[in-house]
């Protein structure tokens, strides 16, 4: 009895003693404590997404292609000329003035830094890659010519991917002989450089948009087929496609519900190849001169128009040749990326 | 081996026909004008497509082509270009241009590419490393030709040290401009794979016994890690030599190189495409292509004994 009051007694006091205060809960701050998200449970995209945002340069790349098409899409229309328009501007004594060949110009900045305006012809317009030798805006001209570029691209792969990957699929799926003679209608495909696929559509296409994006589908659908097979011959053995088949599923079904599904990985990381190549080619069949015709223009172009005039006016070719190399970069870093996430080694966990 | 040789040889020479046969149809059955009617009577066009052969049925002008093309390696005239002079007389010229151009870059590309890819192996985390990260990146997002651009900018017009335009009278002093721009590409991405390749075996188990039992050094390097490291750095090489025809089209275009590359934008951008040097352009493309591929198949099988075993099994 007593000693039971005694250990109440003593209860009492200790809790009256010390009572926790706030700061005895303060996290460690100098300690690198982060969420464990490899080991997680969680869903494969979300873990994929996680991994993906972890990588700076992928990030980067992902915010630069962003950009890029942002631009692409408001930037011809913001500067207030058109693409194929040739500008004029009245001038002092009423006379119309073709305003070619100017280096880019921003009055603002021209004020700051001398501390007077223009003195010549053109007074406060603005432009900020300068005009062409026709006298056409070139901030406008460039940006129409990434969104050319771009559509190009992203046309021609997403075809691309549809006809490459049914027929790796079906290829891989039914195998013998019907995959022996699919395969070696690849290789024979594969063989023909690209070139002269170009060179034959030359013979009876019209120089253009069109010749461009028929010469891409001949070819970037080899890779596409190649993965897909692959991946088919991987999946086909496993369990679950077993089990749909005993279920009565046809082939139709087991080839693009049970199997393309998971092959959307792999897919997805030559995908984010093909796009600079496509982007690629275009500028160099356009520089070749096979490609866009004036006045339309795309990267490819306004690089070879600045090319002529590079000796006397060297800065119409920076802004395409900039953006082209920065597409290029950003879509390599986000193709690494993708590919990293979607398939992590153990090194990077 | 030879069987295996035999083999790849024969399905090459089938792949390059059914190349040439599709070619050939294509370029004939398409619409598509070899003559600039414009300039020419009706009469005269007939005349010239019977002397062409352009009337026969296609198994036999295929036929005929195939066969003069055997016996007399001719390739027929060009209709357009050069006045109709036979294309087998230009062709040679332009040939032995781009090759000679082509066969600087792309040795050049793979010594130094192979030899940065070691160093920077070899000093993980340093400056060639770091070198070799920054090369290959840009290499990668720098399209070779804005690459020759920019030297041709500097070194020929800021500062004259190379002449602007090629001249086959000074052929070393005119072809190290282009031979750069051309290799950067090839380089890079030799250096880049070199050192991936490098790193992975230099971490196996079997790097590690052999320099347990004593080994060290350049016998290490070249006996044990080059050659496991090499086998793939071969399959890289073929898309490089790939690229270096399309990438040599604009070279040529650059520095006004008379090679195959202008002969092939001439005869598709001039007025009236012409056939045949199309064709002619085309099969010799492929076969250069084919012959790549094969070759370093061979090489391939010559430097991993275990593709050589599993292929003649097969067969």
């Amino acid at each position: 009895m007593k000693k039971k009051n005694l250990k109440a007694s003593l209860n009492a006091a200790a809790v009256e003693a010390y009572i926790p205060k706030d700061e005895d809960f303060v996290l460690e701050m100098d300690q690198d404590i982060t969420t464990d998200r490899n080991y997680a449970s969680q869903g494969f995209w979300k873990g994929v997404f996680t991994r993906f945002f972890k990588n700076v340069r992928a990030v980067i790349g992902i915010v630069i292609i962003v950009l890029i098409i942002i631009l692409a899409v408001i930037g011809p229309n913001i500067s207030g000329h058109g693409y194929a328009e040739v500008i004029k501007i009245t001038n002092d004594s009423g006379k119309k003035v073709l305003a070619k060949s100017l280096p880019p110009r921003i009055p603002g900045l021209h004020k700051l830094f001398t501390g007077e305006d223009y003195d010549d012809d053109f007074g406060d317009s603005t432009f900020l890659f300068g005009t062409d030798t026709m006298g056409r805006d070139l901030w406008t001209r460039v940006w129409y010519g990434a969104r050319v570029s771009l559509l190009i691209a992203f046309v021609t792969i997403i075809i691309d991917m549809i006809i490459g990957m049914s027929y790796g699929l079906i290829s891989g799926f039914f195998g013998g002989v019907a995959d022996v003679i699919m395969q070696r209608f690849v290789e024979v495909a594969n063989s023909v450089p690209r070139l002269v696929i170009v060179g034959v559509l030359a013979t009876f296409m019209t120089k253009g948009i069109w010749l461009v994006i028929v010469a891409l589908l001949l070819t970037e659908w080899i890779g596409m087929s190649k993965i897909a097979r692959a991946e088919m011959l991987k999946i086909k053995e496993q369990e679950y496609i077993m089990a749909s088949k005993t279920l009565g599923a046809n082939n139709f079904t087991i080839i693009f519900k049970d199997v393309l599904p998971n092959t959307i990985g792999p897919i997805i990381t030559q995908i984010m190849f093909s796009i600079p190549t496509a982007i690629f080619t275009e500028a160099f069949l356009s520089f070749v001169g096979v490609g866009i015709v004036l006045p339309q223009c795309s990267i490819g172009s306004l690089i070879s128009d600045g090319f002529t005039n590079i000796t006397t006016l060297p800065y119409q070719i920076l802004p395409p040749i900039i953006v082209l190399a920065l597409l290029m970069l950003a879509f390599n870093f986000v193709g690494d990326g993708v590919r990293e996430a979607l398939a992590p080694r153990i090194e990077d966990m | 081996m030879t069987k295996y040789i035999i083999k790849r040889v024969i399905m090459a020479l089938i792949t390059l026909l059914i190349i040439t046969f599709v070619l050939f149809l294509l370029v004939r059955i398409m619409p598509g004008n070899p003559f600039p009617s414009e300039r020419m009577s009706a009469a005269a066009i007939a005349k010239k497509r019977a002397e062409m052969g352009l009337d026969n049925p296609m198994m036999v002008q295929f036929w005929n082509y195939i066969k003069t093309l055997i016996t007399t390696g001719s390739f027929g005239n060009g209709s357009a270009l050069y006045n109709g002079a036979p294309i087998s007389s230009v062709l040679p010229v332009a040939m032995s241009n781009s090759f000679r151009i082509g066969g600087i870059a792309i040795l050049f590309g793979v010594f130094v590419g192979l030899i940065l890819g070691i160093a920077a192996a070899l000093n993980r985390g340093h400056f060639w490393d770091v070198f070799c990260t920054v090369l290959s990146i840009i290499g990668v997002c720098v399209p070779s030709y804005v690459f020759m651009i920019f030297l041709q900018y500097f070194f020929a017009y800021k500062v004259t040290i190379f002449p602007f335009y090629f001249d086959s009278a000074r052929f070393l002093h005119s072809a190290i401009m282009p031979a750069l721009s051309l290799s950067l590409f090839s380089m890079s991405t030799v250096a880049r794979f070199t050192r991936n390749e490098m790193v992975e075996v230099m971490d196996s188990d079997y790097v590690l016994l052999a320099s347990a039992k004593g080994m060290y050094g350049t016998k290490l390097v070249t006996k044990h890690i080059l050659r496991n490291a090499l086998i793939p750095i071969v399959t890289v090489i073929a898309p490089l030599i790939v690229d270096l025809l399309t990438g040599a089209l604009v070279v040529e275009k650059i520095y006004g190189i008379n090679g195959i590359g202008k002969l092939m934008v001439d005869s598709i951008t001039g007025e009236g495409v012409d056939y045949n040097y199309v064709l002619a352009l085309g099969i010799l493309y492929s076969a250069l292509y084919i012959v790549i591929m094969l070759i370093l198949d061979i090489a391939y099988g010559l430097l991993d004994p275990r593709i050589r075993v599993s292929s003649s099994k097969e067969g």
